[in-house]
């Protein structure tokens, strides 16, 4: 979607060159125009400008300021930023070093080097603001628009959060104050022992009223007239809300936002959304309580007339995309005055709290209004703002209980949330509230929250993304208790070592290669073989352990780290699926995940990191047109992916058996082979898994390595060998003391692993299927090849039956002897349709078969 | 036995991840191990609340046999997962098996309730789409995820070839053999364990009776006959069971207690040659038809024979012995020749195609010559030229 609507954007100068250069062959501009071929619409970003900027999640752009704007050789468009960052940019394990809560609106001026501040003007979507707070300032409750506004208030550089330098914050301050302040009556209701932040806000709303003058007009007449019930004052606030976004973003809500609505909101919340929406206005009021109330009485009259033609569609957009992007509408302006209610109100607390629950219940017939506070609730669970809606709640609250209560409810709701200091109330609140419902869209981009939230008891739905997870067990786990039971649990294939040993040269090469990758910042391949069991997933795992370590010492420029497995993918196509959900959390089918990563791969994201993907099971991701594979090693070789592949398998010549030229051309030629376990890497294996337990003979150890480096060099093997060992040693141990696995029990346990069961099967088989095996080897002799029908064998049967004096059994006893041979995979039979003209053949030798039958 | 109980309650009481297989031929109890195994761990009390258990048969995948859904649906249904889930429409495939192992990933050792997976006929999981369903099952008990054990039944000795070599590099090579390795004495003592009656039944005078006929029975050299040779046929402990079924069944309230020509009469019943008893029941034109084929077979050696080459070898008897009453039209014999293709008595070697003539439509006799000759010697009112001709079809010349 982001493509289709770019595409239709004109990008242009605003004025001309201020200064250039000519040996650079580079101009600089003072401001660049975005206009819109479709809605006409036209705005102008200046330097100094804060605007966001595309980045690898839709939802998520990246916020930056403006620095420098210029035209380089190639005609290109390019501008320089300052990077701000969100609280998701940051790396999950150094959020805890905030030691505060952040809303989604804070964002950090971030002083990351390494970061390309050199952007493609193309990637500005629309400007917005961003403004600078002190540290201990609460975030300012009058805010226009979640979507338009951030504050900042420390600053990032990679290790720890610092409190922004005076000079930085002027900065900052001047860009804001540049864009000019134009005072406006509102302004006059704000008491003035209010703190500084609120007077800002309220600034910033007159000033995005008054800013994008030209293109405000035009759209505030067409509404007026649209909606005539309104007060136009109200109404103009109302649309230079709208108006803050950038065509761009407008055009973008027209594009999505009726699917959307059509196919995740039902009609009625639309219509509630619709009538939030109105409410969030209304507080705009300077009068606030009393026209809150006939606002609200005069939409819930007349919930039909509103939507009407072109501003439907507008609003609707509007509310939907306030809703989805946690942001909420316009802020509350009586806040201050509310304030000075809070301090008296206080007793109230506990009556107005059960009647705002009350003025709910009675509500909940009454459809949209329940679900409009609903629905913004979430929202506000993860914001601090939790303001808005509890007016909007509260607006309905006074509607149903007069006007009389609403003052003192509206401030003890406002303390709750402002003031930290009943923390109790508000999490009661916001559980009470917090309906599956209204999470469900969110959780989508913050799995990891949702989680946390308790669903209602009695409530049918659950969060979409609710994580299963298996049941507790009651009882606690055992913990071992003698020395074979601790050497049992570790050696255990789950159990994770310290270290690999063995495998250092390669974890060298694999760390060494990353590493390189890593700080280069490009992309690459490498492919990795084994046989099964030689701990190639597990050193790379290593790998990227220590990597991530060192990344968070800051010795390595900081990677996602994504794996996906050949094996747990039901198609290989899948594999996109997973790939785009790791990165940016986005869920969609398999041809547009495929879509996106290529275009994520392969336009320079300004701020992306580099992505190391593990690739296990690589064979599997095999498909007849290989595009699966060619996708994925062509990634890495885009200049601006930044991605590192590990490409895992089994045989080392797959490049060469099943890929074609193109797409082994591309994997490169960076291979690495891990070589099967020698019988001395594998008793080192075992005893570093064993120290400081002593439970196994010195050459029980060395008689299990040695054995299964013969066979296979796996080390799995050798280690449920062992702890096959330990089991049998402690049942022999019941008769006696000692505690050690000894050569018998390994050899046991060997024998048990290995025997064929052939040999034993045949021996213990009735009299009758072992002279029917008797009878084909007869056969076999006879015709000279290794098959035969049943009526052949049959006749055989029948004359050693003879000679051995038996009664000889009918052709029914003979077809079940020979499938239950058949079952028991002795004999390779066909379908048994054929009967007596089925064919025969021996699954294991003549040979082994006669030493089978010769014993007995 | 021991073993295997051993092994379950690890998982339960330590959260230790294992796999194993059960192997044996049919009818060797495996699945009888198993349920007392589980029922002696139900028993303690620590484990009743400890395990979860989730049973899935290779049968269970009819419609498609070579896919897993159906199997990680089962699987959820039996965690009762799905409740979690809520109404969340499970999606695709694709997403079933990531909302699996996620869930299943979530675990550790400690906390986690172990789960027990019995895959009855364990070979046909085998056959699933790159064993995606084994390899994850192995790969989360080898990894520290959900304690898990996996326990697979199967009577195939060669299960663990068809495993692929990843797939088989994580499983543990547990392998428990079943096999029927008892005697012929320990075969009659099962037999009168089987027979006897329980302790606890209401007429104790009858139940002496009964059980001292049983000991009775043992002993008799016919019964014994009778069970040596069941014996030796199979050591399947489900054929003798159907084998006393039969001969109790003829107990009635005259008739109370067994005897040995029960015993004969049930395995007569129950030796029992299917496509010879079908021979019983034919007409001597069939019958006729069928020597005629026997004759052909003798001749070109089991070669395939078509409707003219049968007619033909049946003309040349009724010339020989120029007899009338056997002159039958052709599409009579043709006819005839129908129902013995319906009995499967004779099978065309390739499918019928509508372009081919059934006159010459290519078969194959299904029945050896003994199976002929033994059914014609219990046939009733054969003639006796016709079980001349049976005996040698050149006889005449």
């Amino acid at each position: 979607m982001n493509t289709r609507q770019q595409s239709k954007l004109i990008y242009s100068w605003y004025g001309k060159p201020v200064s250039s250069d000519r040996k650079l062959r580079t101009s600089q501009y003072k401001g660049i125009r975005i206009t819109s071929e479709s809605s006409r619409t036209e705005t102008c970003i200046q330097l100094g400008d804060f605007v966001l900027v595309e980045g690898v999640n839709a939802d998520h752009p990246y916020v930056a300021q403006l620095m420098d704007l210029y035209e380089d050789g190639a005609q290109h468009k390019r501008a320089v930023v300052q990077w701000f960052c969100r609280l998701e940019e940051i790396p999950q394990n150094k959020r805890k070093l905030l030691k505060r809560e952040v809303s989604a609106q804070e964002v950090f001026f971030d002083q990351v080097l390494g970061y390309d501040t050199d952007i493609a003007a193309e990637t500005i979507i629309k400007s917005i603001k961003v403004l600078p707070l002190h540290l201990g300032e609460e975030l300012p409750l009058v805010a226009l628009n979640k979507e338009q506004t951030f504050y900042v208030k420390q600053s990032w550089d990679g290790k720890c959060f610092k409190v922004l330098s005076p000079d930085t914050f002027s900065k900052l301050k001047e860009a804001n104050k540049k864009r000019g302040v134009i005072t406006n009556s509102s302004k006059a209701f704000i008491p003035s022992d209010s703190v500084t932040p609120v007077k800002k806000e309220t600034e910033s709303v007159v000033r995005s009223a008054t800013k994008p003058k030209n293109v405000d007009m035009e759209i505030e007449s067409k509404h007026s007239t649209s909606k005539s019930s309104l007060a136009k004052e109200r109404h103009s606030q109302r649309v230079a809300n709208n108006d803050i976004k950038t065509p761009t973003a407008r055009k973008k809500l027209e594009l999505n936002s009726p699917a959307r609505s059509k196919g995740r909101l039902l009609g009625c919340e639309v219509l509630g959304l619709l009538d939030d929406d109105c409410d969030a206005i209304a507080p705009l009021e300077p009068s606030a309580t009393k026209r809150k109330v006939k606002f609200t009485s005069e939409i819930l009259g007349s919930p039909p007339k509103i939507p009407c033609s072109n501003d439907k569609s507008k609003s609707t957009s509007e509310t939907e995309e306030h809703c989805h992007r946690f942001s909420d509408t316009v802020r509350l302006t009586p806040y201050t005055k509310i304030r000075d209610f809070s301090e008296k109100d206080k007793n109230l607390h506990g009556k107005d709290d059960s009647l705002s629950l009350v003025g709910y219940q009675r509500l909940s017939p009454d459809q949209s209004p329940v679900l409009t506070p609903r629905s913004r609730r979430t929202c506000a669970q993860k914001t601090s703002a939790l303001i808005a809606e509890q007016i909007s709640m509260l607006d309905q609250e006074d509607f149903l209980s007069g006007s009389d209560s609403s003052y003192s409810s509206s401030s003890e709701e406002e303390e709750d949330d402002d003031v930290p200091c009943t923390p109790e109330k508000k999490s009661k609140s916001s559980r009470k509230f917090s309906t599956p419902k209204s999470s469900r869209k969110p959780a989508v981009h913050t799995p990891a929250k949702t989680q946390k939230k308790t669903p209602l008891p009695g409530t049918p739905r659950t969060p979409r993304n609710a994580t299963p997870e298996i049941p507790r067990r009651i009882q606690a786990a055992q913990e071992p208790a003698s020395v074979l039971e601790e050497a049992r649990l570790r050696l255990h294939v789950s159990a994770i070592p310290e270290s690999l040993p063995c495998r250092e040269e390669e974890f060298q090469d694999i760390y060494n290669f990353v590493e390189s990758k890593l700080i280069d910042g490009t992309g690459g391949c490498m492919y990795i073989s084994g046989v099964p069991g030689t701990g190639k997933t597990a050193t790379v795992h290593e790998v990227i352990r220590c990597l991530q370590q060192a990344a968070e010492n800051d010795e390595l420029p900081p990677f996602q780290f994504v794996e996906i497995n050949g094996m747990k993918l039901t198609d290989p196509h899948q594999a996109y699926v997973q790939i785009l959900e790791f990165l940016t959390g986005q869920k969609v089918t398999a041809t547009h995940a495929a879509v996106l990563l290529a275009k994520l791969f392969s336009t320079p994201g300004p701020k992306r990191k580099t992505t190391v993907l593990i690739v296990d099971e690589l064979d599997l991701l095999w498909t007849r047109k290989q595009n699966v594979m060619y996708n994925l090693f062509d990634w890495p070789t885009q200049k601006h992916s930044k991605l590192i592949i590990l490409a895992i398998a089994n045989t080392m010549d797959l490049p060469e058996r099943i890929m074609m030229n193109r797409v082994a051309s591309r994997l490169g030629l960076t291979r690495m082979s891990f070589q099967p376990y020698t019988y001395k890497q594998l008793q080192q294996i075992i005893s570093s898994r064993l120290k400081g337990v002593k439970a196994f003979e010195e050459d029980a150890v060395q008689l299990v390595s040695r054995k299964v480096a013969a066979l296979s060099g796996d080390a799995r093997r050798c280690l449920d060998i062992c702890r096959r060992a330990t089991e049998i040693c402690e049942f022999a141990r019941q008769k006696r003391t000692p505690e050690i696995v000894r050569m018998a029990h390994v050899t046991e346990a060997i024998d048990e692993m290995f025997s064929s069961p052939y040999v034993n099967a045949i021996r213990n088989a009735s009299l009758h299927e072992q002279i029917f095996l008797k009878a084909i080897l007869a056969e076999f002799r006879r015709a000279g090849v290794e098959e035969a029908t049943v009526q052949q064998v049959y006749h055989h049967h029948v004359a050693l039956c003879r000679m051995e004096g038996l009664q000889s059994p009918t052709v029914s006893e003979i077809m079940a002897i020979c499938s239950r041979l058949g079952a028991c995979r002795l004999l390779l039979v066909e379908a048994s349709s054929k009967y007596l003209h089925m064919r025969v053949r021996l699954n294991l030798s003549q040979d082994d078969v006669m030493y089978a039958l010769r014993e007995e | 036995h021991r073993h295997l109980l051993e092994l379950l309650k690890r998982t339960t009481v330590h959260g230790e991840s294992n796999s194993a297989l059960i192997i044996g031929p049919r009818g060797s109890g495996k699945t009888a191990l198993l349920n007392h195994v589980l029922k002696d761990l139900r028993e303690m009390k620590q484990v009743t609340e400890n395990l979860l258990e989730v049973h899935l048969n290779g049968k269970l995948n009819i419609i498609d046999p070579t896919n897993d859904k159906v199997a990680l649906k089962e699987i959820t249904r039996q965690l009762q997962l799905e409740n979690v889930v809520g109404d969340k429409v499970f999606g695709s495939f694709a997403e079933n098996l990531a909302f699996l192992l996620e869930a299943l990933r979530r675990g550790n050792r400690t906390s986690s309730c172990p789960i027990l997976f019995v895959l009855d006929e364990f070979d046909l999981f085998v056959h699933h789409k790159n064993q995606t369903l084994l390899y994850n099952l192995f790969d989360i008990s080898q990894s520290a995820q959900t304690p898990v054990t996996v326990i697979g039944l199967t009577c195939r000795q060669d299960v663990l070839e068809l495993l692929e070599k990843r797939v088989k590099s994580r499983f543990s090579h547990r392998q428990i053999y079943l096999m029927n390795s008892f005697d012929f004495k320990q075969y009659i003592k099962i037999f009168k364990k089987q027979l006897s009656l329980p302790a606890e039944f209401p007429d104790e005078t009858f139940a002496q009776k009964w059980n001292n006929n049983v000991q009775h029975l043992s002993e008799d050299k016919t019964v014994q006959d009778v069970l040596q040779n069941l014996f030796h046929h199979t050591k399947d402990l489900r054929s003798l069971h159907l084998l006393l079924m039969l001969a109790v069944s003829a107990v009635t309230v005259h008739h109370p207690l067994l005897t040995a020509a029960d015993l004969q009469e049930a395995s007569r019943q129950h030796r029992t040659d299917s496509k010879a008893n079908i021979v019983h029941g034919l007409s001597v034109l069939e019958i006729c038809l069928l020597i005629a084929m026997k004759h052909l077979n003798d001749v070109y050696d089991g070669e395939p024979f078509n409707f003219e080459m049968v007619y033909n070898e049946f003309q040349k008897f009724l010339q020989r012995k120029a007899h009338s009453i056997y002159d039958f039209e052709k599409p009579v014999v043709m006819k005839a020749f129908e129902h013995l293709l319906q009995l499967e008595l004779v099978k065309p070697l390739e499918r019928p195609s509508a372009r081919a003539q059934r006159e010459y439509l290519l078969m194959k006799l299904l029945l050896d010559s003994s199976q002929i000759m033994d059914a014609l010697q219990v046939y009733p009112n054969c003639p006796t030229d016709v079980k001349q001709w049976a005996a040698s079809s050149l006889s005449w010349l």
